[in-house]
């Protein structure tokens, strides 16, 4: 089960009225490198995987819910007030027809989400080293929409959940490492 | 240490339609430098940290655009 906080893992300011960010922004919200891809990802892989990595596969799945909701947040505060004409302008006006203003999970050409994104092997080396391309996917992507972005209030955010597929990649790595059963001396975080 | 940016200058054809970006760069994070993080590792302040992204200061490695004077942008 979970315990869910009512608030942002980081506080999400938007300062310039700029709804083609939103437009970008959707890759991680329903792209094959964004967020949900990741929780799901994670969090399914737990049941056939070796048990010292289950608790790392839990914790990682729910902090990207945890960006999941970070990045609608951006995406709302960026189109609510849009008119038609505005998401038009941002080149939105496709799901403008289709949603208004809600949220959709599809990346930033449009493609709706498919399981088809996330892998499940069952084999826990081809899993984890999915996951470990998945965080630097990620990493990647997060560069490419802060060298499209001049708002430095998100950026600051952006740079926030960037940071954070650096830690998970990395925590990914260990346990290869941990699996790999190689290491003269074990340490648990 | 590490560093986390790299370069790399790839071909100019002198008829390539587009003015050449003859230095391109590349982003090669901490991670790929400690295979298991050791213990006692130096920390942020807490307060810090939460801002940050990392209790680590290794692996704490941040990237601004071109928008972002302040700063020099991660890409030219
Ligand atoms: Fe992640």
């Amino acid at each position: 089960m979970w315990i869910y906080e009512k608030k942002l893992q980081y506080p999400v300011r938007v300062s310039t009225c700029n709804p083609k960010l939103a437009k970008y922004l959707i890759e991680q919200y329903g792209g094959a490198d964004g967020e949900l891809a990741a929780a799901l990802r994670y969090l399914n892989q737990r049941y056939s995987i070796p048990d010292k990595v289950i608790g790392l596969l839990t914790d990682i799945g729910t902090e990207e819910f945890a960006h999941l909701e970070m990045i609608a947040t951006m995406v709302y505060k960026l189109t609510k007030d849009a008119t038609p004409e505005q998401l038009k302008e941002a080149g939105l006006d496709a799901h403008y027809v289709n949603h208004d203003n809600a949220l959709f999970y599809n990346n930033a050409a449009g493609v709706p989400w498919t399981a088809a994104y996330i892998q499940a092997k069952g084999d826990p080396i081809a899993d984890l080293y999915e996951d470990i391309a998945a965080e630097e996917k990620a990493r990647a992507t997060y560069q490419w929409i802060i060298n499209m972005s001049d708002d430095p209030d998100l950026n600051d955010g952006l740079r926030f959940l960037r940071e954070r597929e650096i830690i998970h990649a990395q925590r990914f790595r260990e346990a290869v490492e941990i699996l790999k059963e190689e290491r003269d001396r074990k340490k648990f975080f | 240490m590490f560093t986390t940016r790299k370069q790399y200058h790839p071909y100019v054809s002198p008829f390539d339609p587009c003015h050449p970006i003859c230095t391109k760069t590349y982003v090669t994070p901490p991670n790929l430098y400690i295979p298991f993080q050791p213990p006692n590792l130096p920390q942020f302040p807490l307060h810090e940290a939460l801002k940050k992204g990392t209790l680590w200061k290794v692996f704490y490695d941040p990237y601004y655009g071109p928008y972002e004077t302040a700063y020099k942008g991660d890409i030219q």
